[in-house]
This record gives structure tokens, sequence and C-alpha cells, in this order.
């Protein structure tokens, strides 16, 4: 299934949906003939957008709203928060390109922060499905919340098979517990890559998909907390207000104390280039994560006798 | 390396023949050089060919810079608001000296920083984008600082027909109108599409003279593929003292390239090599190119 099939049936089934974009139409471009006068493209105007989406929710529609991440989270911030925050109304948000999706655009289009700011304002809930099965598994329920929500748009093919969908809940891919890593959205797919070399060196790893990242999963944090070695967190997001300041926060609440490696990006914009080229440079493929990892853990000696057991292909690297 | 000789229209050289087809003929490589950013990741083709006749008549003949000056405060400023339409201007920087043309193939690779859309790690690019409705803002700045400095330099701001659906462009206008900025020159690329349709049949932006001239500026419309008449616009502004100016130029999207004018499904898209082998061929008028790419509508 598709995310245009899905909201067919979506639109179908409940007529207070309504599609909107801000001309950015990659991922809706064949609802015209079906939705007619409920998919409502206002051109390049995020803000007018936003306001009219609140408008429309507030006659009981539930406005579907897409635009590029950036553009969308920035550009109508404070649309949203003040007509969509204040007024908690169920509009829900579609960001596409986050993160490193927008690959050769540049900085302009790099939606780095976006988690940071939407999880920001209070009734806002929050989700980065890791492949096309994870969104379209989530997005009945995201509809059927009264709240409303923003959404990492996500439609590259699945690479695992997962559990069903609950807002609010992770799910675990791999078990183990000499290091946990926690993501989201595609780079799932390179986490896993990174799980089989780490298993190939004789590490157990916990790979954890959060999808839902607010509200968040703190039992499925505080679980990895206790039982690995060292939490790794990977994400195309500035390390600030991403996953290192949600698992502080859940960490100072439930005073909890972990050795944390965070993988983002450190207070700069990614190389634009093709996604290959941006992950071979940027550090976040497999292999790269699995190196990250291994160093990380070579520093802290007393972790040392997992070392001793590396091949000396990753030996070559540290 | 020598560069071609560029007279300014300002220093009072009337263009005759051999200036008009200097033009064309660098016009002709500069949509090579778009041509050829067009695969391996592709780029934003078809508002970059629309555009490139206006920003190498710009850089050849009105703007008063050159590779040597692009930080003199004295220079003409040139803002491209559309940034997706860099291919244009970097294809001239290639061939007008501000950079070494064998950096276009750096293209999307890790060791450059030429991508989709423009920034000041190349030099000459006065200013990033990427984000519609911003350096009209911008410009309206540097405007601003030229007058409180009382020099005589300009600004020239290039704008896209979808991008004039943003808010910010037409608080621009007003507070440029308000400002009195007739230092300051507009112009927007009227190819008559925005990413996926045609204006007109989304947000329809006609009379745009009117909208334009109500709020405060004096406004020209011109075809932006034809020289002559880019220079009789370019000669006269401030069309009118104290006013900002803008000129209208209307465009072909994809202009040069009969397989992609006009076209829809033509904005961004990632061609292969043997397509780019065609277009190029095309471009010179050798047959019509066959293209079965995927087009990629919105990145």
């Amino acid at each position: 299934m598709t995310y245009e099939e899905l909201l067919r049936a979506i639109t179908a089934e409940d007529d207070r949906v309504v599609i909107m974009t801000a001309e950015n139409r990659a991922a809706i471009r064949s609802l015209q003939p079906h939705l007619g006068d409920r998919l409502i493209d206002v051109g390049i105007s995020e803000m007018t957008m936003i306001g009219a989406a609140a408008g429309l929710a507030l006659r009981g529609r539930i406005p579907v709203v897409h635009a590029l991440a950036t553009f969308l989270t920035l550009r109508a911030f404070e649309f949203i928060r003040t007509d969509v925050g204040i007024s908690g109304l169920p509009v829900k948000l579609i960001g596409a390109v986050p993160g490193f999706l927008s690959d050769g655009n540049g900085p302009t289009h790099q939606a780095l922060e976006d988690i940071a700011l939407m999880r920001g304002i209070p009734p806002i809930q929050v989700f980065a499905p890791s492949d096309n099965d994870d969104m379209l598994a989530a997005l009945p329920h995201i509809l059927a919340s009264p709240d409303p929500a923003y959404v990492r748009f996500n439609n590259m093919p699945a690479h695992v098979v997962h559990t069903p969908f609950k807002i609010g809940k992770a799910e675990v891919l791999t078990e183990g517990t000499d290091v946990a890593i926690l993501t989201y959205g595609f780079l799932l797919r390179e986490v896993l890559a990174a799980e089989t070399l780490l298993r190939a060196e004789g590490l157990t790893c916990r790979v954890i998909n959060l999808r839902s990242l607010k509200p968040l999963d703190e039992e499925v944090i505080a679980s990895a907390a206790r039982d690995c070695t060292l939490l790794v967190t990977v994400e195309d997001h500035f390390v600030t207000g991403g996953l290192t300041t949600m698992l502080a926060e859940v960490f100072l609440r439930r005073r909890l104390i972990a050795d944390v490696l965070p993988i983002a990006l450190e207070h700069r914009w990614f190389k634009p280039a093709t996604l290959d080229r941006v992950l071979e440079y940027e550090g976040f493929t497999g292999s790269a994560l699995t190196v990250r990892i291994l160093r990380a853990l070579e520093n802290d000696r007393r972790k040392g006798p997992i070392l001793d057991q590396m091949s000396s292909l990753f030996k070559t690297y540290l | 390396m020598e560069f071609p000789h560029h007279l300014k229209v300002q220093s009072g050289n009337a263009m005759n023949a051999s200036d008009k087809q200097e033009l064309q003929q660098t016009a002709i490589r500069v949509r090579e050089h778009i041509i050829r950013m067009a695969t391996d990741g592709g780029c934003f083709i078809g508002a970059s060919l629309s555009c490139a006749d206006l920003i190498v008549y710009l850089y050849s003949r009105v703007l008063d810079i050159s590779p040597q000056r692009v930080s003199d405060p004295g220079r003409d400023y040139f803002l491209l608001s559309k940034g997706h339409d860099v291919p244009a201007v970097y294809g001239t920087f290639a061939e007008l000296g501000y950079i070494n043309a064998a950096r276009l193939a750096n293209h999307l690779h890790t060791n450059d920083s030429i991508y989709w859309h423009p920034n000041r790690d190349i030099p000459g690019v006065e200013f990033h984008s990427g984000s519609l409705g911003h350096l009209l803002s911008v410009g309206i700045g540097v405007a601003l600082d030229i007058k409180l400095r009382k020099t005589s330099n300009k600004v020239y701001v290039m704008l896209g027909d979808g991008e004039l659906n943003e808010g910010s462009i037409w608080e621009g206008c007003l507070v440029a109108g308000a400002h009195g900025l007739d230092n300051l020159v507009a112009i927007v690329d009227r190819n008559g599409f925005q990413a996926n349709m045609r204006t007109e049949d989304l947000i329809p932006l006609e009379p745009l003279e009117d909208k334009f001239t109500a709020f405060g500026w004096s406004v020209r419309r011109i075809n932006g593929h034809a020289y002559e008449e880019m220079e009789a616009a370019f000669t006269g502004h401030p069309f009118e003292k104290g006013k900002p100016s803008m000129i209208i130029a209307d465009t072909v999207r994809g202009k040069g390239l009969p397989s992609i004018e006009a076209r829809p499904d033509r904005w961004f898209v990632n061609f292969t090599a043997e397509e780019i082998d065609m277009l190029l061929d095309e471009l010179h008028g050798i047959g019509d190119a066959a293209l079965k790419s995927e087009s990629l509508y919105v990145r």
C-alpha cells in the first residue's frame, strides 16, 4: 500500500479529513481526482496554510497538511504554535524530506531542528516512522488521535517486519545487553546494518525504533539504561533538542545514569550531496556507525574485554 | 587565463550585433553547463533554463562587478531569490571567470559546495537561498545601506513567479515602496509555472503589473529572452525617481530544449548520461531528445 492509497481510503471513510498542501505534491499527486475540493492547495504559502488548517479544524475538519519539513516547521512555526498549539486543534502536519532526506538541497532545506521545535509545543505529538510500512501503520492512529501531530514523512522501503504500532510505544527489534541503539526515521536501516556488524564482533546489541517521539516510550529507554553497557542515539537532527535531550529528561526524572554516545549533527548543517554520499561523508553508514560505537567502547577502559574480541577489520579503523 | 572583456551598459556602450552574438554564444555554453548538471542526482533544469538569458545578460552588460571585485563594497549586488535556478548562475560564473568550469563536475559531491541551491562558498554568490521569499528582504537591507552611505551602486533581485505565492514577497514590496528604494531592481522570471503546474491554474498572479504598481513600484514588462528588450529596460532604471523598479520578464520554462519546454513535469529531473547527450544535441539543433527518465516534480 502507498501513502496516497491510505489517504484515499481514510478520506473515503471519514469526511472530516481534508488534505492540504503548500504546493508540495510529490506525496499526494494522484489524489486530486478522488478528493476534488477536499484537496486544498494554497500554493507556496505555509503560514496561510496553517492558519487555514486551524480554521478548518475549528469547523470539525481534520486537516492533513503537507509541506517540506523545514518550511512547515520553521517558516510557519509561530502559526503552528499559536493557531494549532494554543487551540489544540487536530491538525496533522506532514513534513517532507526531513533530516538527511533533503540530500543535495543545502542548509535552507535541512530540517534538523523540526523535532525539537514540534515537541516543544505543548499538545503536539511527534512521530518519525522508519519506513513506508512503519508510517502507514502509524497514520490511522495519528489521525484518530484528538491531538495535533507532526510526522516526519518517510516512504522509503522497509527492511524489517514491524510490530503493531501504538502511540507512545517503541519497538525493540533485536535483543542485547552490550549496546543499545536508539533511533528513528530512515536511519534505522543503517542501524540494523551496524547491529549485524557489531554482532559479528561478538557484541549483543538492542536496536530500538522509537517511532513515537512524543509521547516517548520512557520504559524502553529506562530498561535499556539499566540493562546495557552503552546507549547510542542515532538521529539526523541537531544534537540540541533531539534524542540526547529526550534521554536527559528521562534520566533526570527517573534518577537514572548511563553512558551515552550521541550520534547526531553537532551544531552544524550537513554537507549537501546525494544521500549515499551524505551518509558516507557524515559517518552515518552502518559501518561508520559501527566504528564510532567500537571507538566509544574502546575509550572506556572498563569495557576493555569486549574489545579484545574485535576482529582485525575494525581494529584497523580505530 | 584571459576572459572576454564585457563593457557594461551603464558605461554608455550601446549593444551592437557582435555584442548580441557574444551574449547568445555565452548563453548556449551556459545552457550546456545546466544540462550537464541535470544528471547524477539531477537539478532544477526547467527554471534554470528560463532565466539563463537574463542572468548571462545581467552579468555581461549590467552588473558593475567582475571576478576581481566580488568583495568591493561599491559593486552592484545580484541576489538570486529563486535559488533553485543556481545552475544558470554557476554556468555564467564558469563562462565569465568567477569559478573554474571544471568545478561544475563536482555537483552533488562532498568535495565541493556546488549543490541545488546557492551558497557563499562559491565566489560571486552574494547570499544563500533556496527557501523562497527571502532575498527581496535581504536586498532591501543592502539597498538601505547603500542609501545610507550615499553611493550609487544598485541591487538586483531575481524572483520566481511561483515564489510570488510567499507572503514575505508582498511585505517586501510594501517596504521597498514605502522607503522609495530606487536603487533596487527586482526581476520576475515569469516562466508561467510553479513546481507542479501553471501559476494561473493554482494561485493566479495576473494582472501582475497592476499588483506591483499598487504596491509602489515602477513596472515594465519585457521578453526575458530578447536582449534588445532587456537592454531597453535595464538602461532605463530607475523608471521613476523615488520608486523601486520591477521588471517582469516573460520567459519559457526549459527554454532552448523543445522536449522539456513549458512542460509541468520537467521541473526537477535526474537524467541518464545518454539523455544528457541527447539534450546537448537538441540544444544544438541536432534531433529531438527521447526522454525516458521519471519526472521528479518536487524535492
